[in-house]
């Protein structure tokens, strides 16, 4: 019986921790490099509006579109209740505490994530890179830092705006199309949800993601192999890593904050 | 010096002179840009020590290597330039990095170069406008901006048509004669190699040899003659 | 990257945008510090509260006036509830605080019922009468219970009766 299979299953282990490890290195280099001057204002901006400005389009339909399927599928369920003037609190329930930053994350990823991804492993095959560091530049201040701390703050932004969209598309569909009165719908929204324990919780998650995924497609673009075929590796890799990170600190958050 | 575990070259010792024109010189693969890279501080060799003016960049951290890193400009075989950043940005990203010009001064400097490599109103282009031979040129002026001690070269004549490399030669040894900076060029152009080079060294499969050019030429050392002489076409 | 002021516009504006529907979801769905200003310190002595919690809200005649600071059991074990009430509001000393539901599966909150003592409750003192909280399935319970005593009386009656 061949048990070489023990063997790729430990390398693949020690290789998962050791990259762990590599990433938590990349993330202390960060941190300690990000008071140092310049400021970069200027670099941080344009990545708002590469990674937040660029997003709004997919924020705001998918929003409108996952309020309007909650809103359906919350009125089929309240309807055999008739507790459908409740859809309000349905709706924002599901999307301010779970859907919005959740999603929200994982439509960034996908978007954001892998087009900063993409663009720093460019960067590491082109040598640009290595030009910075022969120019005494270092590379993680330079590109790394306004990418992450763009993605940080975007991240909240683009939630709200996701979740502000669904409870208009629950509108939509609830009072619009299924006949729940309209002052209903939003007084059931207002009634039910809380700052501190709802709202407070879901744009603590947006953040908490945006550090993550701000952090992962960074790191994996850095660390790409100098290759097309590395640049889009990290790219993919980008991705999973990050949806699943996201899924599993979702679970850890909602776990801990008691909501 | 090792990738992984695939060795570059082993127990490899040598010098460069100071001001002077040097030529690396080898087959693919023999190691050429990674000696390049070494020296820049860009990779770290498995063993040994790399002198760079006095000072021993195998031993140092990156944050010590930025101090070294002022006395050395590197020219990169694709340029390496800034794609999102204008020919001028890309010039004055390590001057204003290093924060003591005004912008004025800057200015200044910035067009000094552009005018010492040969190029003119350039300034608002983006690298992805620029020929190879501009490219290049701009790399360089980029490389020597700092004023530093030693330029290193990777290969500045890929990509180039025989009258563009000629070209690229001629400034070159234009800019060593008129300021005495330590150039390393790495290339696998024999021709060229032989007119500007004051030393070369020849990495060959087992072992490196190193000389100048005439010496080497003559060499009594079969496989020295036959790579310099294998490409002696147009001399 | 070129400067570009549209581009700065665009950003601009999409923060704006992002900060108002964070302010509206906290404001106005979330119910964040929309209610009036605090300092009138006033406390209840319940039997049972409930399903109360703390930032409750306080009602008179239907409007908000303050909410549920803090809630512990003092030495009789029954339940304290200390409210943090706007300091216009005048409370007579027979005021009546009770627990209510807001709907019948909703959350609870205090209703104060206001008496006719010209003597005002001040800050720090206890309401004058507590009306404790109604539980759904005790009463359920009764009910039942009750059903159950009526059958069995009547059947005795039945039996009694020749």
């Amino acid at each position: 019986m061949s048990v070489a299979w023990v063997q790729d299953l430990g390398a693949i282990a020690l290789g998962f921790v050791s990259d762990l490890g590599r990433f938590g290195g990349f993330t202390a280099h960060l941190a300690r490099v990000t008071f140092a001057p310049p400021l970069r204002l200027r670099a941080f901006v344009d990545e708002v509006y590469k990674l937040g400005v660029l997003s709004i389009i997919i924020i705001t339909v998918c929003g409108l579109a996952v309020g309007m399927v909650l809103g359906l599928q919350g009125y089929n369920t309240l309807a055999r209740f008739g507790a459908t003037n409740s859809l309000g609190a349905v709706v924002g329930l599901s999307l301010i505490r779970e859907l919005g930053p959740v999603l929200t994350a994982l439509l960034a990823t996908g978007r954001a994530g892998s087009a900063t991804a993409a663009e720093i492993g460019t960067m590491v095959a082109t040598e640009q890179l290595d030009g910075l560091r022969m120019m005494s530049v270092d590379p993680v201040h330079y590109v790394v830092m306004p990418r992450t701390y763009a993605m940080i703050v975007v991240m909240p932004l683009l939630s709200a705006m996701f979740i502000v969209m669904g409870l208009f598309g629950g509108y939509l569909v609830g009072a619009g199309l299924m006949g729940v009165d309209g002052g209903a719908y939003l007084s059931s929204i207002e009634s039910s949800i809380d700052f501190y324990d709802d709202v407070l919780g879901s744009l603590l998650k947006a953040l908490v993601f945006g550090v993550l995924v701000g952090l992962i497609a960074t790191y994996r673009g850095y660390t790409s192999a100098p290759t097309s075929a590395g640049v889009s590796a990290s790219t993919t890799s980008t991705v999973v890593v990050g949806s699943v990170t996201i899924l599993l600190v979702d679970y850890v958050i909602t776990a801990l904050w008691g909501v | 010096m090792a990738f992984g575990r695939r060795p570059v070259f082993q127990d490899l010792s040598c010098r460069f002179p100071r001001s002077r024109v040097s030529v690396i010189l080898g087959g693919s693969g023999s190691g050429k840009s990674t000696m390049l890279r070494l020296i820049g501080g860009l990779v770290g060799p498995t063993g040994g020590r790399i002198l760079v003016d006095g000072d021993d960049v195998a031993a140092m951290s990156e944050r010590e290597l930025f101090q070294v890193r002022r006395k050395l400009g590197m020219m990169f075989q694709g340029g390496a330039l800034l794609d999102s950043l204008s020919v001028y940005d890309n010039l004055a990203l390590p001057l204003r990095e290093q924060g003591e010009l005004s912008e004025a001064e800057i200015a200044d400097e910035v067009h000094d170069r552009i005018r010492a490599v040969g190029l003119d109103d350039v300034d608002a282009l983006l690298p992805g406008q620029l020929s190879g031979g501009m490219v290049k040129r701009v790399a360089l002026a980029r490389a020597i901006i700092r004023r530093p001690v030693i330029l290193l070269v990777d290969e500045p004549f890929s990509g180039l048509d025989p009258i563009s490399t000629r070209r690229i030669e001629t400034l070159l040894v234009d800019v060593n004669r008129r300021s005495g900076i330590t150039m390393l060029i790495v290339s696998h152009d024999v021709p060229s190699t032989m007119r500007m080079a004051d030393w070369i060294t020849l990495l060959l499969p087992h072992r490196a040899v190193e000389g100048e050019p005439h010496a080497l030429a003559t060499s009594g050392e079969s496989d020295v003659r036959e790579f310099l002489g294998a490409t002696q076409g147009a001399a | 990257m070129r400067r570009s002021p549209v581009r700065d516009f665009l950003v601009g504006c999409f923060v704006l945008v992002g900060i108002a529907a964070i302010a509206y979801l906290s404001l106005r769905v979330g119910g964040l510090a929309s209610g009036p200003p605090g300092g009138f310190t006033v406390y209840a002595t319940f039997d049972e509260i409930g399903g109360l919690k703390p930032r409750a809200a306080v009602v008179v005649s239907g409007v908000k006036v303050g909410q549920v600071k803090s809630i512990a059991l003092d030495k009789t074990y029954r339940a304290r509830v200390e409210m943090d009430l706007d300091p216009h509001v005048q409370l007579p000393v027979d005021t009546s605080a009770s627990i209510v539901t807001s709907g019948v599966l909703g959350d609870r909150y205090i209703q104060l019922q206001l008496g006719g003592d010209p003597e005002l409750v001040k800050n720090g003192e206890e309401v004058g009468f507590t009306e404790s909280a109604v539980i759904l399935e005790r009463m359920i319970g009764k009910f039942i219970h009750n059903v159950g005593v009526d059958k069995g009386e009547k059947t005795d009656k039945k039996e009694e009766s020749p």
